[in-house]
């Protein structure tokens, strides 16, 4: 009988299962908080509805009569494939459907019920074998142990090393692995007929998990190429942030963390737009400062005046100023602004290079990225604002790239006022970006604009979007882009990343 | 489970404290007597360089007053509001911020606008304090069940009830935060003296926080945690020993108004030290670090000039220095009084007996970069629900600096056993134990924590704060203490009954005020 295997290996099938068990849940957790944002909600939803479906697993255990090493081992089996699929499978529908959440909880559903109907049939199995104290004890401990494991190894190894995706199948190989085992370990209490297939398609499980967990990294492109719309070209992950460039029939895209910087198909409307409104002033501009803009972009629209003797470019992250120099469609993209000797490259925070004495600039270019984060909004106050001016000279032209005026009118308006609030003249104008929809922009100055219209002749370089008239109606305010009132943009209120975050999101 | 861990980096960190050798000289009575050589004449001795003797000195200054020396143990000056720096990193060794002052703490407005702090004040006295002093959001997260969420309070999980129990509270501060006494006063203020010695406030002194919060009905745990973590924060204190006046003031006298939650803080990436980098170097000529002060002998006769003696161990000469002087302000805790000033029991007929103070451990950790997160992003305070310490805040916060390496500020307060214990367990235990226990604490967040870190520093503070048990704020003997003892005034926080910045400063100008008019006289 089975007393000649040690009671110890029965024990460590707990171990295994309940591990298995809590790993399940906590990628169900991540990966629903990664897709669908909103950790807090996405882990209480599936910690709930895992929890309620072990309790549903646990009840119908009482209608499972004999048998009971048989349907231990078929359930391991289901509980393998399901659980170990569960991330991939998620990773890749995510993009494609429209019913996602009813995927990813009847996913977690199903996963809860098949482990709560484990435990209770294990403990029938063995308690033969020992008395009822000594069984649930046991039982119970090697159980907790299991999930110290999980939750412990979850974050600190298999996220970090492994990913979500591996993670899963490897987990779920753990779990065929456990149900093969078992029908040696319970081999007493198994009927011969139909054993050897059982086994087999213990060994197939596994084989299909680990052919998964070593085809995993084309598993993840491709789950990030269905989330982000393209064949993903090139990607990487810097200390800041997640870089991806996706390549679309007609041109090619940048990803920061997901978001959209620019398609190379409608780029110069938008830099354009952004850049020659600075380089208007009443002298041909010879130091100008770009921040944010990591991309040369920006940069390119610049150097297309033959005034200019030194541009300062102050971003974040090393990687992607690197990037914009090293790869290849990206450098022809920006006419090799990284190459030209008058570019000067700052890999800084700005908030904290703009405290720094320094010179001070005839234009100014900010390009940073959408307020979506508070370490981004830092950017965009009253504090940042008013450091900025020391960096002016004073008839030097500033504009601010400030989101979607039509998407987001209160983050639009927040960073105008915000501008004003610190000092700043502010003229509001838009662009159309077809990749983007509508765009906002703001010209601020610290002497006051007068009414003429913007000397178009004082652009230099070949556009392909501004012309006289299309320049001057980009500060004409259609009827749904008319100013309105809102809180000032403060380091102890960032009152824009939460404009940013209910209007965004709303819009989603 | 072996062979898991994250890799682990030799750690290395210093045991730091206020000089306890030296400072336990005082108790064995040095006798060592001054050359004739080494006695100086000087009008006012100030007596430690805390923040109430370096806040004294600056009133004195600020009259146009000079001829004083201030006299500070400790090679760094400051007390427990005292900073460190490594490399670009600046960081508080214990007392971090203050709250905006209301337009009744005139003093304190002053010496912020002095600094730039305060950029203007309005026309009814509100002070306008420049942004990048004010706490950058977000501000403060707390760690509970697995996820970080936005605030102070548990609120992840929390029933409806807690919830409604939890707005009754806020309710009932709100109340006391509004109410006026006969003369107009608020109730609850900071400093405490510009508040009310109304009897119904007192009344609350006389009861302890917890015993008051059962009277009113609550019972959520949630909501006894939150408190608690405010009298710990602020009193090292639990709720069954903080009375309840002090438990009440730490919410309402920082409300200004009904509509809004509590003043503004304001810190700085060295927390209070920052304070004290603006007044040691006002007052750089006058200040003088090393000085054992062991001996106080007040002047019989007040008039008489120079009548009254101070002497001190210099630790640099190794050798005792005398001053005769006319005035001493003592900006020491009281409980060493005694020890210092000669006969002081004998002749004032006071005890400092009922002078209790908690200890405190403070860590700072050096990490290399930021640890994973779980939910709402990192935060100038972060706590962690369910756990002896207070968290933990971020230096490089009020900076800007967002990515990459910084320094994490742990605060731990003894509360669960006796002062006295405490100090014997300070002093026992060894910079490993210590360096485990603050690890082990934010492991519990950041289970990656380990991986990171590259040194552990360590304070132990034996007497941090003075505690506002029941009783003692509005008991005889912390009355009987401010009172001056001939040519001797005092200057501590202690003689608030409780520990804060604010109360230090008020009675370091008190007594300054109180030298400068008997110098008039």
């Amino acid at each position: 009988m089975i007393n000649r295997a040690p009671l110890s290996l029965l024990y460590l099938n707990v171990l295994a299962i309940a591990t298995c068990g809590l790993i399940y849940e906590l990628l169900a957790g991540t990966l629903a908080s990664y897709v669908l944002g909103d950790s807090v909600t996405q882990f209480s939803f599936v910690i709930g509805v895992y929890l309620s479906a072990m309790g549903v697993g646990a009840w119908l255990s009482q209608y499972i009569q004999s048998n009971l090493a048989r349907y231990f081992i078929e359930i391991e089996l289901a509980l393998a494939l399901i659980g170990g699929v569960s991330a991939p499978v998620l990773f890749l529908a995510f993009p494609w459907i429209d019913w996602f959440r009813p995927m990813l909880f009847g996913m977690v559903f199903s996963i809860g019920v098949l482990v709560g109907l484990e435990l209770p049939l294990l403990m029938r199995i063995l308690k033969e074998y020992l008395d009822f104290g000594d069984l649930v004890s046991r039982v119970l401990t090697f159980d907790y142990i299991g999930a110290l494991l999980a939750s412990l190894l979850f974050p600190i190894l298999f996220v970090p090393y492994l990913g979500l995706v591996r993670t899963s199948l490897l987990f779920g190989m753990l779990n065929a692995l456990v149900a093969w085992w078992s029908t040696y370990l319970l081999r007493p209490l198994l009927s011969s007929r139909g054993l050897e297939r059982l086994r087999w398609r213990a060994i197939l499980v596994t084989f299909l998990l680990c052919v998964g967990f070593f085809k995993a990294d084309q598993l993840t492109t491709l789950a990030e190429e269905n989330a982000l719309g393209g064949k993903i070209i090139y990607t990487t992950h810097s200390p800041y942030q997640r870089i991806a460039i996706t390549q679309k029939r007609l041109g090619f895209q940048l990803f920061l963390n997901g978001h959209l910087q620019f398609n190379s198909v409608d780029e110069y409307r938008y830099h354009e737009a952004l850049v020659h409104p600075a380089m208007l002033g009443n002298e041909p501009p010879r130091h100008v400062l770009v921040m944010g803009g990591g991309d040369g972009l920006a940069v390119r629209e610049c150097l297309k005046y033959s005034s200019l003797e030194s541009l300062s470019l102050v971003d974040l992250d090393p990687a992607m100023t690197q990037l914009s120099k090293n790869f290849e469609p990206l450098n022809r993209l920006n006419h090799g602004a990284f190459s030209d000797s008058r570019v000067e490259v700052i890999n800084e925070d700005a908030f904290l290079w703009i405290g720094k004495p320094g010179p001070q600039y005839d234009a100014v270019i900010i390009d940073f990225p959408d307020p979506g984060s508070y370490s981004v909004g830092k950017l965009y106050t009253t504090r940042f604002f008013r450091l900025l001016q020391k960096r002016l000279k004073p008839a030097a032209l500033v504009t601010v790239q400030c989101t979607s005026p039509l998407v987001a009118p209160k983050s639009y308006w927040c960073i105008v006022r915000t501008l004003e609030a610190a000092g700043f003249h502010v003229r509001p104008y838009h662009a159309p970006v077809p990749s983007f929809g509508i765009w906002g922009f703001a010209l601020a100055s610290i002497s006051e604009f007068d009414s003429t219209p913007l000397p178009f002749d004082r652009v230099r370089g070949e556009l392909r979007f501004l012309t006289n008239d299309v320049l001057n109606g980009l500060f004409e305010l259609p009827a749904d882009l008319q100013p309105m009132d809102s809180e000032i943009n403060r380091l102890d209120n960032q009152a824009l990343v939460h404009y940013y975050d209910s209007e965004w999101n709303r819009s989603d | 489970m072996i062979g898991c861990e994250p890799r682990v980096i030799p750690l290395q960190g210093e045991l730091l404290g206020p000089d306890i050798g030296l400072g336990h000289r005082l108790r064995d009575s040095l006798s060592l007597v001054p050359a004739d050589a080494d006695w100086q004449e000087i009008p006012v001795v100030i007596v430690g360089g805390g923040i109430a003797g370096l806040s004294a000195g600056w009133r004195l200054q600020q009259a146009g007053f000079y001829d004083f020396v201030l006299l500070e143990l400790e090679d760094q000056f400051g007390g427990t509001s005292r900073s460190g720096i490594t490399g670009s990193f600046q960081y508080p060794w214990a007392a971090h911020y203050i709250t905006t002052p209301m337009p009744e703490n005139m003093p304190l407005i002053q010496l912020l606008q002095e600094m730039g702090v305060v950029e203007d004040v309005s026309a009814d006295g509100v002070p306008v304090v420049a942004e990048h002093y004010l706490c950058r959001e977000p501000e403060e997260r707390i760690f509970c069940e697995g996820v970080w969420n936005e605030g102070l309070y548990p609120g992840y999980g929390a029933s409806r009830d807690d919830l409604r129990q939890k707005s009754e509270f806020d309710a009932c501060m709100s109340t006391w935060a509004q109410k006026r006494d006969a003369q107009g006063r608020r109730f609850f203020s900071l400093p405490i003296a510009t508040g009310s010695d109304d009897s119904e406030a007192i009344a609350l002194d006389k009861e302890s926080m917890l015993s008051w919060m059962n009277r009113q009905g609550w019972t959520s745990p949630r909501l006894f945690w939150y408190v608690e973590y405010g009298c710990r924060d602020d009193y090292g204190l639990p709720l069954d020993r903080t009375s309840a006046w002090a438990g009440i003031l730490y919410f309402a006298a920082r409300m200004r108004t009904a509509s809004k939650d509590s003043q503004d803080v304001i810190t700085w990436p060295s927390g209070n030290g920052h304070i004290v980098q603006h007044l040691t170097s006002r007052l750089s000529d006058q200040l003088r670090s090393g000085q054992l002060v062991y001996q106080i002998v007040p002047s019989r006769n007040h008039a008489e000039p120079f009548g009254t003696t101070v002497v001190a161990y210099d630790k640099k000469r190794q050798q005792p220095i005398g001053f005769r002087t006319d005035r001493v302000i003592f900006a020491l805790p009281q409980f060493l009084a005694p020890h210092v000033i000669q006969d002081f029991s004998a002749r004032t007929g006071r005890s400092t007996a009922d002078f209790q103070y908690s200890s405190w451990l403070v860590a700072n950790v050096h990490l290399r970069d930021r640890p994973q997160e779980n939910g709402f992003p990192l935060c100038w305070d972060n706590i962690l629900y369910g756990s002896k310490s207070l968290g933990y805040v971020v230096s490089t916060h009020q900076s800007g600096n967002d990515y990459g390496p910084s320094v994490f500020t742990w605060y731990y307060p003894f509360t669960d056993i006796s002062p006295m214990q405490s100090r014997e367990k300070l002093l026992q235990l060894g910079w490993a134990d210590w360096a485990d226990l603050v690890l082990a604490d934010l492991s519990l967040a950041h289970p990656d924590i380990r991986s990171l870190v590259t040194r552990v520093d360590i304070m132990r503070w034996g007497h941090a704060m003075i505690q506002p048990y029941p009783g003692f704020v509005w008991g005889p003997a912390r009355k009987a203490a401010a009172i001056s003892d001939g040519t001797i005034h005092f200057a501590n926080t202690d003689l608030s009954g409780i520990a804060l910045l604010e109360e230090a400063f008020y009675h370091g100008v008190r007594a300054a005020d109180e030298v400068l008019l008997a110098r008039a006289s």
